[in-house]
């Protein structure tokens, strides 16, 4: 079975202490579920932003084995 | 056409990057009648409080690709000859220079218009994070960007 690899990036990488985590998943599930299986006592900060395989995506969709999902708040560059 | 997309840690000077980019990508030209650039470059003052210095961070394999996607969006809107983005990351100081965007088509309008666009998703959809240490000894991470249109 692949795992899902997660990342987190600036200020919600620094509220979980780690910047990366995997989870093995077995049945469907989604961004969010990911989020609170992994991260059980913190919810995920309002308007935190969903990447899957580096793409935008919404924290109802579904991550597949070998996915790269990352978890950010929102962006603030240029 | 040329295009070129680069992060960088070390600093940026974006004049000499410009000129670099047209002498490797267009010597002999002559299709092209707009230039149109920006430069973005660090404050010392945000929302009221001195900042001393900023940490750029990114999501390496993300940016590129919505990078790559804004310039793919932006030739599909305006007919663009050559495209330069530039941002950098780590460690910067007020009066850096931060991102550059240089665009040039063979009029003004594709040129202006091409230019603010990609600007403006970058800012929206590239995933950079700026942290900011403050006079005062605090550090914070900049919530949101200032609106791109005044």
């Amino acid at each position: 079975m692949q795992a899902v690899k997660i990342l987190y990036f600036a200020s919600l990488r620094e509220l979980l202490g780690v910047a990366e985590a995997n989870l093995d998943v077995s049945s469907e599930m989604d961004a969010a579920s990911v989020w609170k299986a992994v991260n059980p006592s913190v919810d995920l900060p309002e308007a935190s932003l969903v990447a899957i395989n580096q793409a935008y995506a919404s924290l109802d969709a579904i991550v597949q084995p070998g996915d790269e999902l990352a978890f950010f708040p929102p962006v603030t560059g240029g | 056409m040329a295009q070129l997309i680069k992060i960088q840690t070390e600093a940026l000077e974006p004049w000499k990057e410009i000129i670099t980019f047209q002498n490797n990508n267009f010597q002999g030209d002559t299709n092209f009648g707009a230039t149109a650039t920006f430069v973005g470059t660090m404050r010392d003052l945000n929302e009221g409080d001195e900042v001393l210095e900023m940490t750029l961070e990114h999501y390496p394999a993300m940016t590129e690709k919505q990078l790559q996607g804004i310039i793919d969006e932006a030739n599909d809107k305006w007919p663009l000859l050559h495209i330069l983005l530039m941002h950098r990351v780590g460690s910067i100081k007020p009066a850096d220079p931060i991102v550059l965007v240089a665009v040039w088509s063979a009029h003004r309008a594709a040129a202006f218009d091409g230019c603010r666009f990609l600007m403006e998703a970058l800012k929206h959809q590239a995933p950079f994070w700026k942290k900011e240490n403050l006079l005062s000894g605090e550090s914070r991470w900049v919530s949101e960007n200032t609106p791109g249109t005044s």
